[in-house]
């Protein structure tokens, strides 16, 4: 404490100052100019001149609950999070355990492959797997004409489709995940394990009953942060299918930047954006609360 | 960090020279056990080798198709090599199309990053040793960032950088994402650990509290720096959604946005495609294989267990 009397009392504020400065003005000020632009009729014209922008009250609200692409759009967020959490959760978590299991250097050379994807920009991802989707020189279909099965619509047959866009953003998305679990994993005292297997338990029992328990914190942690980015869900049907076909792999954050950036229709889209924020932040502390009781035995 | 035993060995016995084998009874003898946990230790490097390699695959599948002539790559079947290996679509790309002006963008975007992380090091310091009113509700709002989805911001984060007549900038399109409540998290949970003693006595030998961030806090806090640094240039190198949104100039556009130019054209020309997505990936491959262990390291120092 004898810090602050130490320092001068401007010092923090000049320290935090620029990164708050810049947080505030594009993290929580465009939130609240999206909850007031909700509540308005703004669009091309209003961005031209604010005297164009008129109050619009809940009605953008009431058209967002009544719209049929919406519901679609929620639908779709839905079913990408049911898919993809637990499969990038578990994914990451058991490849990670896996990976922990020897610190040879055999061992540390395989992490860089299985981090490849997360750093590598979502365009190129597209353009790859674009390329590999592809219906008429594609690998992945000839792969399946060697096992003598049809070609198949990867990108354009509406329920596939949904899979296909799902399944580059899970292979993308364990990376960094893998990358806290193994840093976590390094923080598990190896002693618990010796403890463990000189009661008698194999390598399966101590993981599950002594090696997991410990990365509570750690899966916490990647479970929230992996829900969060799954109703976000933006870049791979973005750059893959455009939210084609017929809709199908339209998330909510599609459905808004399609809203706001190629109709314009900001104050509807803003409404929009609200909806999803608290969506998130709603499933976000019902996970926090449901984890915190179970903390607390 | 370089010892090869295996977490699962029980006895600290030395390992049998003879290549290990997988007994067909697991026994309970200490040897027995160990055996059994390097023939499984095997097994599993098998298992992650091929996770690794198909993983991994659709890279090689890029770097291999990005040399194959036009007429190769759209041939059917396709082949992994090519038969006439040609490096003339890396050429185009910096001769014909712009990706020079791109690349030279893109690294103007990861330079201004770089302010960015001192920023974000600054605040994360001192929300870790400071005491000062509002401390806690603005940590609570670095927090609260986390939740809040890029695509909620966009609109009126386009609307803010308009109005600061900021768009059609490179500083335009660098700004939104300077700043991450998860780098100042992560920040403030390593530079916890540093010990006050040590910047008391500092103090007391009469440094100023910038003199003391700059010599003592910033070495200190060079994991977590390294880490934060490499996130940091993978997010600028990457940087697509606001270069597309804030530039209409193509003299500003990142090596992302310019991908995505060539993407409408994926019936075309997939090598000319495969060989801009290898400009891309590739660098950032070499930076981060290079700092890779870093950022492990880092991530396990800042507490994250």
């Amino acid at each position: 404490m004898s810090i602050a009397k130490a320092a001068t009392k401007a010092t923090p504020y000049v320290f935090v100052g620029p990164a708050m400065l810049l947080l505030i003005a594009f993290g929580v000020l465009p939130l609240l100019v999206a909850l007031v632009v909700s509540f308005t009729d703004m669009d091309i014209s209003g961005l031209a001149n604010w005297s164009n922008i008129g109050f619009a009250g809940t009605a953008n609200y009431e058209r967002l609950f009544a719209d049929p692409d919406f519901g679609q759009a929620f639908g779709n967020t839905v079913f990408f999070a049911l898919i993809g959490v637990p499969s990038v959760v578990i994914v990451s978590l058991a490849v990670a355990l896996l990976l922990a299991r020897s610190n040879s250097r055999f061992f540390r050379a395989l992490r860089a492959f299985y981090f490849i994807p997360a750093i590598t920009g979502i365009v190129a991802i597209a353009l790859v797997w674009g390329y590999l989707y592809n219906t008429q020189f594609g690998l992945f279909n000839w792969l399946l004409s060697l096992v003598g099965l049809p070609p198949v619509q990867w990108l354009s047959d509406p329920l596939l489709a949904k899979f296909s866009v799902a399944f580059v953003a899970i292979w993308r998305g364990t990376g960094l995940n893998i990358i806290i679990f193994l840093a976590a994993l390094q923080g598990v005292p190896k002693e618990y394990r010796e403890a463990a297997a000189l009661d008698g338990a194999g390598s399966w029992r101590t993981t599950w009953s002594v090696v997991i328990p410990l990365l509570r914190f750690a899966i916490l942690f990647v479970t929230v942060t992996t829900v969060i980015a799954w109703l976000q869900f933006f870049d791979e049907p973005f750059v893959l299918t455009d939210g084609g076909p017929l809709g199908a792999t339209t998330s909510m954050s599609i459905f808004l930047y399609k809203e706001g950036f190629r109709l314009n229709q900001f104050g509807y889209a803003s409404a929009g954006s609200v909806v999803l924020f608290i969506v998130i932040a709603l499933v976000t502390a019902l996970q926090l609360r449901s984890r915190r009781a179970d903390v607390e035995y | 960090m370089s010892s090869t035993e295996t977490p699962t060995l029980v006895i600290p016995e030395p390992q049998p020279a003879s290549p290990p084998t997988l007994p067909l009874r697991p026994s309970l003898s200490p040897r027995g056990r160990a055996r059994r946990g390097t023939g499984v230790t095997v097994l599993v490097a098998l298992a992650l080798a091929a996770g690794a390699l198909i993983t991994a695959f659709p890279f090689a599948w890029m770097l291999f198709s990005s040399v194959k002539p036009q007429s190769e790559s759209i041939d059917y079947p396709p082949k992994l090599f090519a038969d006439q290996p040609t490096l003339e679509y890396y050429v185009r790309l910096f001769t014909e199309l712009d990706f020079d002006r791109y690349l030279v963008n893109t690294l103007i975007v990861v330079l201004i990053g770089g302010f960015g992380l001192l920023f974000m090091a600054m605040a994360g310091y001192a929300f870790a040793k400071y005491d000062f009113r509002g401390k806690s509700g603005l940590f609570f709002l670095v927090l609260a960032t986390l939740m809040i989805p890029v695509q909620v911001t966009m609109i009126p984060t386009y609307l803010i950088l308009n109005g600061m007549k900021l768009t059609n900038t490179l500083v335009g399109i660098a700004l939104p994402t300077l700043i991450s409540g998860f780098g100042i998290f992560l920040f403030r949970q390593f530079m916890s650990t540093i010990p006050t003693e040590l910047l008391e006595a500092a103090r007391l030998d009469g440094a100023s509290e910038f003199r003391i961030f700059a010599t003592i806090v910033l070495p200190i806090s060079k994991p977590i720096l390294a880490v934060q640094a490499v996130l940091a240039f993978i997010g600028g190198w990457n940087s697509f959604l606001w270069p597309l949104i804030i530039a209409s100039d193509q003299n500003l556009y990142t090596l992302s946005v310019g991908l995505a130019l060539l993407n409408q054209q994926i019936a075309v020309n997939p090598s000319l495609q495969m060989a801009a997505a290898c400009v891309q990936v590739v660098p950032i491959l070499i930076v981060f294989l290079i700092f890779q262990r870093y950022v492990v390291q880092g991530f396990a120092l800042s507490g994250l267990k």
